[in-house]
């Protein structure tokens, strides 16, 4: 299938730092595409040129199959990860602001009920919650019935409500087969909403896939993690490999029967003990050596 | 061009102007001050009858002793000094003064002959000195300073309005990240500019027209030319000055800078443009930079409708010049705007 985007050899040198160091990958459609990585990993960068808003040194992007021109404008949508309304607009004057500078699109009304801003519609939009305020901005980035969506770190700043809130938006908006550029560094959010996904550190992609394929890839074993107090003796003396993290202990294993055993037999006790899969923060963690969240 | 999404900035720029209390009651209540101002200074009674000007010796004081003209009631003798002669006799050309009075050697004396007052004025003076003064018969027709200053009070208004109005608003936008989310819109440099310039055309001419009728009520001025023609004179002469604010924030993205290239821009216009005092005794390279300014060249036609009462094709090279001036402004901001920040 042809892709919708398509990002060739990306390159944007800034004075002091190679934001984006030669990165290329391209997104098919109906497809929600998640760029993963730490705060200052060139993403927003990336995601920038990609909207047309920031120029590469180097490097092209193709929205089908063209270089972003007139009819990119009116048929992305873009959700920037700050952006400011103009003040003394309320949540309906906002969005018809913006109906009116494309050519089509979608029903006010219709929006304000999709995005959940029927409380809010007649209220200045300096005076929404981050919650009502994310939403505001992807109901404008959504005013042209887009072809394409770029969310550029959506809940970021959001409470954990408010958050799956926005991702239960996200997930109808993605039942439309509509294309999604999300980028976020809630591991947990790219592995809830995304088809595919690309980490990004440094400027660089270290990997490109679906999350279960990538994590199936990479990893065949799970993690048995323990509270630090419950765990007696030595760790070099463990038959398995240990990982200090704060105040737990993560075991990982492909085995968990005999890991099991093993912690039995040194009469540590269970009450505590969690098994989880492994997860996209272990697999960066693995492709980096360095935590998501520094 | 497209007029549907320039429509849909310029409304959403009126609401917002609109809404914004403090600003929208500071724009109105500026040039109120302005016209109590106005009328506290050349409203009113007079408080005088005549104004006569004498040149006397340096230490003479003003009455009846002196000359028996001088003990006339209801006449504002003031003194001018030799020096200030030539300036004296202008102001009776000017009808700012009835007559001029010379006591240092006999009685010499300036009157307007174009003037009733300094008429009267004369009757009473040779009466008083029994027919023994030395006339000096001087012509012009009556400009008050009041009809003079009037045009200038209210272009300097526009102009500080037109160019703080509209620029401090875009910085404030692209500061804020707002233009940057436009700038991912269909919209364009252009669009965006006319909106915000015609939005503060719509304020500037509305404000302009409010007070000049209430400076009408207040204080009789000279008005020998077309109102119409005064309006359009009054919209192009804003286009010009907006279009300079738009230029003049096209690239900055902090407040205080643009406030100070702002400030840059205003303050040669208010000296220059002849708002307060004509430059007509200026050096010559200065009267030509002043030229160049948009309020001069508004300010030039105002006055020649207002004073002179010139029509249409008289203030055409003024349009005219105005007119290229905002293609030329316009025409560089469109080409260097930006829309992000950094």
């Amino acid at each position: 299938m042809k892709p919708v985007l398509e990002v060739r050899n990306l390159v944007k040198q800034y004075p002091a730092v190679r934001a984006v160091d030669g990165v290329s990958f391209s997104i098919e459609p109906g497809v929600c595409f998640g760029l993963l990585g730490p705060n200052g990993a060139g993403k927003t960068t990336t995601v920038e040129i990609m909207e047309g808003v920031n120029e590469p040194t180097s490097g092209e992007v193709l929205y089908d199959g063209e270089p972003l021109g007139a009819r990119f404008r009116a048929e992305a949508g873009i959700q920037f990860q700050k952006t400011a309304l103009q003040d003394f607009l309320t949540v309906r004057e906002s969005l018809q602001l913006f109906r009116w500078l494309y050519p089509r699109g979608r029903d006010v009304d219709e929006l304000i009920t999709l995005c959940a801003l029927e409380q809010v519609a007649g209220r200045d939009n300096r005076k929404l919650s981050g919650g009502q305020l994310q939403r505001l901005l992807l109901a404008i980035a959504l005013v042209n019935d887009p072809q394409v969506l770029f969310l550029d770190e959506p809940t970021t700043g959001l409470d954990p409500q408010a958050r799956h809130n926005f991702w239960d938006l996200i997930r109808a908006i993605k039942a439309e087969r509509r294309t999604v550029l999300l980028t976020t560094h809630y591991m947990e959010e790219a592995y809830f909403l995304c088809d595919v996904i690309a980490i990004m550190d440094r400027g660089r992609i270290i990997a490109e896939g679906a999350p279960s394929r990538l994590l199936k890839e990479h990893f065949d074993d799970v993690v048995l993690e323990l509270p630090r107090e419950d765990f007696h003796g030595e760790p070099a003396e463990f038959p398995l490999p240990l990982l200090l993290a704060g105040d737990r202990i993560e075991i990982s294993t492909a085995d968990v029967e005999h890991a099991l055993r093993a912690l039995l037999d040194r009469g540590v006790p269970l009450k505590h003990l969690k098994i989880r899969p492994r997860n996209l923060e272990d697999l960066f963690l693995e492709l980096t050596g360095r935590e998501l969240r520094t | 061009m497209n007029f549907r999404r320039l429509l849909a900035v310029w409304t959403a720029r009126n609401l917002e102007f609109l809404r914004d209390r403090s600003t929208l009651v500071f724009n109105l209540l500026f040039p109120l001050v302005l016209v109590v101002a106005f009328a506290v200074i050349f409203g009113g009674e007079a408080r005088s009858v005549f104004k006569v000007g004498v040149i006397a010796a340096p230490d003479a004081t003003l009455d009846a002793r002196l000359h028996p003209f001088l003990g006339t009631r209801h006449v504002d003798f003031y003194a001018v000094a030799a020096a200030g002669l030539d300036e004296a006799i202008r102001n009776v050309e000017r009808h700012q003064a009835d007559l001029l009075l010379d006591l240092r050697d006999g009685t010499r004396y300036w009157v307007n002959t174009d003037s009733p007052k300094g008429y009267l004025a004369e009757k009473l003076l040779l009466q008083a000195a029994s027919g023994a003064a030395h006339r000096e018969p001087v012509t012009g027709s009556a400009v008050r300073y009041v009809d003079w200053l009037l045009p200038g009070i209210l272009g300097m208004n526009m102009m500080f309005s037109c160019l703080f109005g509209v620029g401090y608003v875009v910085v404030r936008y692209r500061k804020s990240g707002f233009l940057r989310r436009l700038s991912a819109t269909p919209l364009t440099a252009i669009e965006f500019g006319a909106a915000q310039i015609l939005s503060r055309l719509l304020l500037t001419i509305s404000v302009t027209t409010l007070v000049y009728a209430l400076v009408a009520l207040l204080v009789p001025f000279r008005n020998e030319g077309s109102a119409l023609l005064l309006l359009l004179i009054a919209i192009v002469g804003a286009l010009s000055m907006i279009s300079l604010g738009f230029l003049l924030a096209a690239r900055f993205a902090s407040e205080e800078l643009a406030n100070g290239v702002i400030n840059l821009a205003s303050w040669p216009m208010m000296l220059l443009s002849g708002v307060w005092f004509s430059l007509e005794g200026a050096p010559q390279w200065l009267r030509m930079a002043a030229e160049a300014l948009p309020l001069t060249q508004m300010l030039h036609a105002a006055r020649a409708v207002m004073l002179d009462g010139a029509g249409l094709v008289q203030v055409l090279p003024q349009l005219g010049l105005l007119a290229s001036m905002t293609a030329l402004f316009m025409g560089i901001a469109a080409a260097g705007f930006r829309w992000r920040a950094d």
